[in-house]
């Protein structure tokens, strides 16, 4: 590149030299000018000869060759210099640009582990992750990258998951624990045990979804190679057209005004601009969302969601955490903390979900010694001798078949009514928490322009229509069976508009089937989710429900800077090409519509990489 | 079978969208895929006609691109 820049300096200075100083002698005269831009542009001659022989006639630089010895040959030898050292400056600008954002691409996919330790007997060796098989024992020390994913076996650590989840608070790990590839730990030395090969590891699937993601390509990339496909060909004829025939019709007309004409319209046609600029624009979104834990699997996905008119939610483990939680204690009589004990004591022999959240509500050991005479009543409850009281726990069934007068009215979530001796205690209310980011979640949609907000749910009305209420969705579809969510969801595609996209959002776990049917199905919570990350178009690898926000309005800044990069590209080198027929833009005018234009758009482009302010 | 190449020295994205549509019309390819900003290429074809497909790859890229050298990744 320096040497590049070195000739373009020197070549750009003799050509300054040869205008200043005008030459009387027109031979002296064209050969300065021949000789600055036999240094300015020589390799682009021998290039285009060399492409010629190799059977590739028309590309960028024959037709640079052509304009400017074209422009040799009517006399205008400036003109010549001029437009390769023009050519010359705006390549080395573009390919700087591209260097540039493959470089900040290549930083952003820099999650690649470069080695592994690997436990052999006493010894540790350091191996290529591709290497290490599973059921191998890798040491992480502190601040090094976790190569593979495994199960910690000793060392307790804070591990560093920004790269993959675009989450900065640091996780703890533990024995016991997973941990995926990918992230860093932070602190402790950690020995695990591998559980996936490299190929199948989380970090190997994340840079082969993000890298391969252009190969779904978008509408817009798909109409602009179709595009340049047909541009150059019609210019390079209009050219040829514009070159011969006006001098021959049109009466005062001279061949070496129309070939200058002719020459500047070989210099647009080139179509690089757009080929390059498109493309990377959606590159650049995909690879900004992958830095805020959105993986996008496709160009085609993220421009399909710039059209979002309507998103369904799942709601247990989308919107809600899917962890059933104590949330009310409503007391009759006794106490709080007598209310729970003896829910907790009477319970306590069982299995269902409803014990454990109590038990994890009530955090103290418990003394079975409290207890005697547990009877389970299946569907109803449980019936229990807690400190010689008999304690009955269990739904309103239970009170009704008891003949216990209980509080009766209809409440969202699974409620634990209790009796001690036979007198109402008062309920404890169970019911599964909604995420801290719903509510945001859900407000953010319809700042982004979002018409509706459904959700679909297996649960019953009372809890569903609770749930939509606080939230602020437009409606919610309850009590439906996993079959049924399909047919609701081909119902609510009727009501989007004709470019109008639907999408769906779940956890991947049980609903693969409505996630392939909605125009794009995203999934939450894919780190290490090896189902959720096959099942969706897009993966939102925490469990934050607001990532959709953000997904979206990266998606729409995509899309908009890739509009605005077409229409400036095309606009342009129109507008240039109908001056230049007229005879109204020199050939200057022409270089800057194509490597000019070209580097601006690359610019352009270069803005979806950041994603700051979403 | 799945195959992919790096494209060192790859620099102008009308060359790459060119390799890619000549490459995909090779016999026994099913898609190929060049990726401009990592330089990537994929190649998927027939199992057995794959070493045919990347010596003809080859000489395609030498001819869109001469200063091009494909790798393998």
């Amino acid at each position: 590149m320096k040497k590049r820049l070195r000739r373009i300096l020197l070549g750009g200075i003799l050509f300054a030299l040869s205008v200043i100083f005008h030459i009387e002698n027109e031979w002296l005269r064209l050969a300065a000018f021949l000789i600055s831009y036999i240094i300015v542009g020589g390799d682009v001659v021998y290039k285009a000869i060399r492409n010629i022989f190799r059977g590739n006639v028309f590309d960028e630089n024959f037709l640079m060759s052509i304009a400017s010895i074209g422009a040799f040959f009517v006399g205008e030898f400036p003109e010549g210099v001029a437009v390769m050292l023009f050519y010359q400056v705006g390549e080395l600008f573009q390919d700087y640009a591209v260097n540039q954002s493959r470089k900040s691409i290549s930083n952003l996919m820099d999650i690649r582990p470069d080695y592994a330790n690997v436990k052999r007997g006493e010894e540790i060796v350091t191996l290529d992750p591709d290497d290490v098989k599973i059921g191998d024992i890798i040491v992480i020390k502190a601040g090094e990258r976790i190569p593979l994913d495994g199960i910690v076996l000793e060392g307790n650590s804070m591990i560093d998951t920004i790269a993959l989840t675009g989450e900065s608070v640091p996780r703890e790990v533990y024995p016991g624990s997973n941990i995926l590839s990918g992230c860093i730990n932070i602190n402790g030395l950690v020995t695990a045990e591998v559980t996936k090969e490299y190929s199948e590891s989380t970090v190997s699937k994340i840079l082969d979804l993000v890298e391969n993601a252009s190969s779904k390509k978008s509408k817009s990339e798909q109409f602009i190679t179709k595009f340049a496909r047909f541009y150059t060909p019609i210019v390079v004829i209009i050219a040829a057209i514009l070159a011969i025939v006006p001098p021959l019709v049109i009466e005062g007309a001279t061949f070496s005004d129309w070939i200058y004409r002719a020459l500047s319209f070989l210099v647009v046609s080139c179509p690089c601009a757009l080929v390059i600029s498109i493309p990377l624009s959606f590159f650049g979104g995909i690879g900004g969302a992958s830095k805020k834990g959105i993986l996008v699997k496709g160009s085609n996905y993220l421009e399909a969601l710039a059209s979002t008119e309507i998103v369904v939610f799942d709601k247990t483990g989308t919107l809600t955490k899917g962890v059933f939680n104590v949330q009310e204690i409503h007391e009759v009589g006794i106490s709080k903390e007598e209310l729970l004990e003896f829910a907790v004591y009477a319970e306590s022999y069982s299995s269902h979900p409803i014990s454990s959240s109590l038990k994890r509500f009530y955090q103290e050991e418990i003394n079975n010694e409290r207890i005697s005479g547990v009877e389970e009543v299946a569907g109803h409850g449980v019936i229990a001798t807690v400190d010689g009281k008999v304690v009955m726990a269990g739904n309103g069934k239970l009170m009704e078949k008891m003949n216990i007068p209980y509080n009766n009215e209809e409440i969202a979530g699974t409620v634990v009514h209790v009796a001690v001796d036979n007198i109402y205690g008062g309920y404890i209310l169970i019911a599964d928490e909604i995420k801290e980011d719903a509510a945001e979640a859900i407000h953010g949609l319809k700042a982004a322009d979002i018409k509706q907000t459904v959700m679909l749910t297996g649960d019953s009305r009372n809890v569903g229509e609770k749930v939509a209420r606080e939230l602020g969705l437009d409606r919610a579809y309850t009590e439906l069976l996993p079959g049924d969510k399909v047919d609701k969801l081909e119902e609510i595609m009727k009501e989007k508009s004709i470019n109008g996209k639907l999408c769906f959002v779940g956890d991947g776990i049980n609903d693969a089937p409505v996630l392939a049917r909605a125009d794009i199905g995203i999934a939450m919570g894919g780190l290490g989710s090896d189902a959720a990350i096959e099942a969706a178009d897009i993966v939102i690898m925490t469990d934050e429900p607001s990532k959709i926000a953000a997904a979206i309005k990266i998606s729409k800044k995509t899309k908009i800077i890739a509009n605005q990069n077409i229409i400036f590209a095309i606009g342009v080198k129109a507008l240039i090409l109908a001056l230049s027929a007229m005879g109204y833009a020199s050939m200057w005018a022409a270089v800057f519509a194509d490597v000019g234009v070209a580097v601006i758009a690359i610019l352009n482009a270069f803005r979806a990489l950041n994603i700051k302010n979403i | 079978m799945k195959k992919s190449f790096r494209l060192d020295g790859l620099c102008c994205g009308n060359c790459a969208s060119k390799i890619e549509r000549e490459v995909g019309k090779l016999d026994g390819v099913t898609s190929t895929t060049v990726n401009f900003m990592t330089t990537k290429m994929v190649i998927e074809g027939e199992d057995e006609k794959i070493p045919d497909i990347i010596a003809a790859a080859e000489k395609i890229i030498k001819k869109i691109e001469p200063d091009v050298v494909m790798k393998k990744a």
